[in-house]
């Protein structure tokens, strides 16, 4: 049995009066991909969010129930969102690499973090930019802006720049969905590569993407968890009604 | 009239009015420079100015207007600095922030000469520093802060929140993303802001009669040291600059020259303007390039 690494228990999400998660229940396993799906509206993004506490930027968010780490309260009044950042990453739906060279991107958070170890840094950049797939193709140029890369290879280098801080969990928003499906493919890969060191958690529009790369799906519809399980039975043999017509295009 | 006809009537009633607009702008450069330019010369760039015979310059001016200038940024940049970022990037949308972002618009809107008189009430008056440099320096603080605070705002207004958003999802502190991501890849468009605000302070005149004075007391070129009166360091001094000089020669001018004096005078500020104008574009451009694609 592994350990679980994540849970949240009756997880309510207000924006002002609007209830937009209802009572959310849902546990992650250590390691392995988890995809989040349902019709846009539905609060898988908004789930999402709330797992790194990014929700806390939008104001008039209010959040009840509760989510653990390891055990320990995300939402704990001496909770440090700095370090949670660390450890849950997050990869957005929209590359966002920082106006710098492609080096200083990967290293970022180490740096500011005070390490300044010229090889260490350079081994993690190495790392981190293979570990994220995209080595080869950025080696010659580490020192050129990253942003005069294409958008499959900027988001490799966001999920390299994650990679980074050696997080625990990585979420990713819908990473694919502002991309050609040559780079989309280039991402499922390097999750593929990724699933057995880390727990991944994604959101994604692309059903066939969360069929090939999920080891379990979770179904979300209006702000509800409507079924999760592992991705084949999902599929295959979906237990609840909605989630068969969901995934087999009956609507949304 | 179909509607291919009212589009190029009104593409032509477009471009006549913008030919109007540029038409009016290159006949007033033209006229300042056409009257200007003959009278430039090392001599009248460099040499102090005279008060009754023909021949002065107004090196003495044009030294007081970039010593005012920077003293101005050094004490107004900070100040607008920290009041941007406060604004944009910490402040909640409440009464508090409403009520400075209203202050600064109305600063912003004040009349140049109404900052020159409260200049001159509280700083050259109130607190005995006279007419001086620093006086000046502080009226052109009040004049420069509103227009620099908002020009920064915009400024940081354009680095898109995903950058933001980034930058704390790495587990970033928000002072670590203000200062380490967002700051810097604000740099060109603020650095564009700082040097077209120095061409709006460089060519004050009216925020300056009454604060950093009128007249131009002899400087010694060789003496650093900024409590010496002559020094041209010391920030205690009168310190007349050559847009004030534009208008003293012009409303009460008594040396012989004094058409010639102002066309030149007019010419030179005009040219310094447009450089500052120039070197913005090409600087933010340059750095923008540097820090986007190699």
């Amino acid at each position: 049995m592994k350990e679980e690494i994540l849970t949240t228990q009756d997880l309510h999400l207000y924006y002002g009066d609007k209830e937009a998660l209802k009572g959310i229940n849902l546990n992650f396993d250590e390691k392995g991909i988890t995809a989040l799906i349902g019709p846009s509206g539905c609060g898988k993004s908004t789930y999402l969010r709330t797992l790194n506490r990014m929700n806390d930027l939008i104001p008039n968010v209010t959040i009840t129930g509760t989510i653990k780490f390891k055990g320990d309260d995300l939402y704990a009044p001496s909770a440090d969102t700095v370090q949670i950042r660390k450890e849950i990453g997050m990869v957005f739906q929209q590359p966002n690499p920082f106006p710098f060279s492609i080096y200083d991107n990967v290293i970022y958070g180490l740096r500011i973090a005070g390490e300044k170890d010229k090889e260490k840094l350079d081994a993690v950049v190495e790392k981190s930019l293979r570990q994220a797939a995209v080595w080869d193709e950025v080696k010659d140029h580490l020192h050129e802006s990253a942003l005069a890369l294409s958008g499959g290879q900027q988001q490799r280098v966001c999920i390299a720049r994650v990679l980074a801080v050696s997080p625990e969990i990585i979420l990713l928003d819908e990473p694919t969905s502002a991309l050609d499906p040559v780079s989309s493919s280039q991402i499922e890969a390097t999750l593929l590569n990724l699933r057995h060191d880390y727990t991944i958690i994604i959101v994604t529009h692309n059903l066939q993407q969360a069929s090939r790369i999920a080891d379990r799906t979770a179904f979300f519809m209006n702000g509800e968890l409507i079924e999760v399980d592992q991705t084949k039975n999902i599929f295959m043999n979906p237990a609840n009604k909605q989630t068969e017509d969901y995934i087999s295009g009956r609507f949304g | 009239m179909n509607s291919k006809t009212q589009n190029k009537i009104a593409i032509g009633g477009l471009y006549g009015i913008a030919g109007l607009v540029v038409l009016i702008l290159l006949a007033l450069l033209g006229y300042i420079l056409v009257s200007g330019v003959p009278q430039l010369s090392w001599h009248f760039l460099t040499a102090p100015g005279k008060a009754f015979l023909k021949g002065g310059g107004v090196g003495i001016q044009l030294y007081n207007s970039f010593y005012l200038l920077i003293l101005a940024m050094l004490i107004s940049f900070p100040i607008a600095l920290g009041a941007a970022v406060y604004l944009y990037e910490y402040a909640k949308d409440n009464w508090v922030t409403t009520t400075i972002r209203t202050a600064i618009e109305i600063l912003s809107s004040l009349p140049s000469v109404v900052v020159g008189l409260f200049g001159f009430l509280f700083f050259v008056v109130k607190l005995h520093l006279g007419f001086s440099i620093l006086s000046g320096a502080f009226a052109l603080t009040f004049f420069n802060l509103p227009l620099l605070t908002r020009s920064i705002e915009d400024s940081l207004r354009t680095i898109s929140d995903v950058q933001r958003e980034g930058g704390l999802a790495l587990g970033l502190s928000r002072w670590e993303t203000v200062t380490r991501v967002i700051l810097p890849a604000a740099v060109p468009s603020i650095l564009t802001g700082v040097i077209l605000s120095a061409g709006r302070v460089f060519g004050e005149a009216a925020a300056l009669i009454y604060t950093a004075g009128q007249s131009a007391p002899a400087l010694d070129f060789t003496d650093w040291n900024p409590f010496n009166i002559s020094s041209p360091l010391n920030p205690m001094r009168p310190a007349e600059t050559l847009a004030v000089h534009i208008w003293k020669i012009n409303s009460e001018g008594i040396m012989p020259d004094a058409k010639a004096i102002s066309s030149g005078s007019s010419a030179v500020l005009v040219i310094a303007i447009l450089l500052f104008n120039f070197a913005a574009r090409y600087l933010g451009k340059r750095l923008y390039k540097r820090l986007t694609s190699a």
